[in-house]
């Protein structure tokens, strides 16, 4: 194979998944990060990987949940890497900066009474990734794409590994 | 320590996971908030909450939770625990969150390694 085959080769994904996610349903967001985290595992990745991974997926559709319209999460696995996209149609998020601030959440009151808006969702996927954009239009939407990257071993594995799942 | 351990300190109920009641714990992390416990609780953590949803069974699934400690006497639903049986042992402890805490604090039970960096 060609230098050139291969580096085309590892940016090839392996495996994708998407999540439905419509506005209020709450339980949609634990359900995806579950089957995230089992899809994840079975591929082989080591555990703290697919933590960071799961609660990306997590927070993104729990975001869409309560504060958009409807939307879509995906999760897309090449052998160097996972992205994971949130796309959704609603309010769009008027000042990124202060909803990078942890703490800061105008999540409503039913949210928060199932311990959701703590204010900590967009800093914690900060956190979890190696590299996070927001795109944002107030009143159109937001699209966040999230990128993790994978250490040599974990990347052989989801080229082994991924013909099983 | 082991979870049947603190089932004996807590005075707890156990929901589901008995076969599970072996698992080793050193640390814990109590909270009733979701993000939280996700930015904060290193894997292999005894989960306190005084939350009994759904989401709170997913989010110790997703960090990897030892073992979820209910205070107050709260339990899930029977639904909510048959649905979403992970294989995380469940319990349910008289105690409220302070009590339930110093406990095993005092038992050498240490808080989560994942504090706050800042």
């Amino acid at each position: 194979m060609s230098e050139m085959n291969e580096t085309e080769n590892i940016h090839k994904p392996r495996l994708t998944m998407h999540f439905k996610v419509e506005e209020e349903d709450f339980i949609i967001a634990g359900e995806a990060a579950s089957k995230t985290k089992k899809a994840l595992q079975q591929l082989g990745l080591k555990q703290e990987i697919v933590k960071n991974i799961a609660i990306i997926v997590y927070e993104a559709a729990m975001n869409i949940v309560i504060h958009a319209n409807y939307g879509e999460v995906q999760v897309i696995i090449v052998p160097a890497y996972v992205t994971v996209i949130a796309q959704d149609k609603g309010g769009g998020i008027p000042d990124v900066d202060l909803a990078m601030q942890e703490g800061y959440s105008t999540a409503p009151i039913e949210a928060q009474e199932m311990g959701f808006g703590a204010g900590m969702g967009l800093p914690n996927m900060k956190k979890c990734s190696d590299i996070m954009h927001i795109e944002t239009q107030v009143g159109v939407g937001t699209t966040l794409k999230a990128t993790i990257y994978l250490h040599q071993s974990d990347a052989k594995q989801v080229e082994t590994g991924a013909m099983y799942v | 320590m082991t979870l049947s351990d603190i089932q004996t300190i807590l005075n707890a109920e156990v929901l589901c996971g008995h076969d599970a009641m072996d698992r080793e714990v050193q640390t814990a992390f109590a909270c009733d908030l979701i993000s939280e416990m996700l930015a904060y609780a290193g894997s292999e953590t005894l989960l306190i909450t005084s939350l009994i949803n759904t989401h709170v069974i997913h989010t110790a699934e997703v960090m990897d939770a030892v073992g979820v400690v209910f205070v107050g006497g709260k339990k899930p639903a029977d639904a909510i625990i048959n649905a979403n049986y992970t294989g995380i042992p469940l319990l349910s402890t008289p105690y409220l969150l302070y009590k339930c805490s110093g406990l095993l604090f005092s038992n050498g039970i240490e808080g989560c390694k994942r504090e706050t960096t800042e």
